[in-house]
């Protein structure tokens, strides 16, 4: 038990500090990077809630996808971001200020919450229904049974998102010479090639 | 030292107020507004994922991955608005992006 308490403490400080640091060092790429730190300690918490599943997606989604995705997109983009954080600091006062009145309305709201007594008749898939198998199994059972429109849906959506990010990006620049297959299959012999009679003796 | 859901959720409020800040912090670099949203998003994650075991239903855990295949096609979309911005303008400033305003 104490060593589930240290292992708690210890991920969540440092997924608390990496945020911290995500919104305050001054260059992007070390943001990034604390970004990707505060997501494998999120998969640490996951794990130790026994999400095991949620925890490998994390690890593999965020870190592997949207993380890297950031990485590209700072590295690649000609920014001067010393010109971004010009009068940033008179912004810190009113964004305290929003930050504190919402804890207060989070640690407020969980104070005064608590489970509703009739929670066990509510459940959509009580856990109790899958003893004995791992998460990972327990949630493919439910996934393509009960949710399987919904899993359908996020498929569609990552679908369009796909789509919609290449075709916002995709350019066609002038002046670059690009394989054409569809010319070269085009071709005929008698495009390209002339056949000369020449007479016996006349070719010099 | 028993770790609750209590001290889940005061976990994941205190990094939604962070990614809540970071968006005032960084008010004109829009990577870094994004990142603040993934924060965001990620203290949702922990909250569900923290009900879903302590209430003992895993219909929360399922939601989980839905709002990360959101918050995926989310970061992709956003990024390349951003990257075709950035090739029209040369900037990334947010209050440069009023095109829509007419």
């Amino acid at each position: 038990m104490i060593i589930e308490a240290l292992a708690f403490y210890a991920l969540a400080g440092i997924l608390t500090l990496s945020g911290l640091m995500v919104i305050t060092v001054k260059n992007p790429v070390h943001s990034v990077l604390f970004l990707i730190l505060g997501f494998f300690n999120a998969a640490g918490l996951f794990v130790l809630l026994g999400a095991e599943f949620i925890a490998m997606i994390l690890v593999i989604v965020y870190v592997g996808a949207v993380a890297v995705l950031f990485l590209f997109v700072v590295m690649m983009l000609d920014i001067n971001f010393n010109d971004l954080r010009k009068g940033a600091m008179q912004y810190v006062p009113i964004g305290l200020i929003i930050g504190a009145v919402l804890l207060t309305e989070l640690v407020l709201v969980y104070k005064a919450w608590q489970f509703a007594p009739q929670i066990a008749e509510n459940m959509a898939s009580p856990v109790a229904n899958y003893a004995g198998l791992t998460n990972t199994e327990a949630l493919g059972h439910i996934l393509y049974t009960d949710y399987v429109y919904p899993f359908q849906i996020a498929g569609l959506i990552l679908f369009v998102a796909m789509i919609g990010a290449i075709v916002l990006t995709h350019r066609t620049r002038p002046g670059v010479r690009k394989q054409s297959v569809a010319s070269q299959q085009a071709r005929k012999a008698s495009d390209v090639l002339e056949i000369k009679k020449v007479e016996t003796g006349a070719g010099a | 030292m028993v770790i609750g859901l209590e001290h889940y959720l005061a976990l994941a409020a205190v990094l939604f107020t962070i990614g809540v800040f970071g968006i005032f912090l960084n008010r004109k670099n829009m990577i870094v507004i994004l990142m603040s949203i993934e924060l965001m998003l990620l203290a949702v994650n922990i909250n569900f994922v923290a009900f879903s075991v302590f209430i003992g239903d895993l219909a929360g855990q399922v939601f989980t991955m839905f709002i990360l295949t959101v918050a995926a096609a989310e970061a992709a979309i956003g990024l390349a608005i951003l990257v075709t911005f950035f090739r029209n303008k040369g900037s990334i400033a947010v209050e440069d992006i009023s095109d829509l305003r007419g």
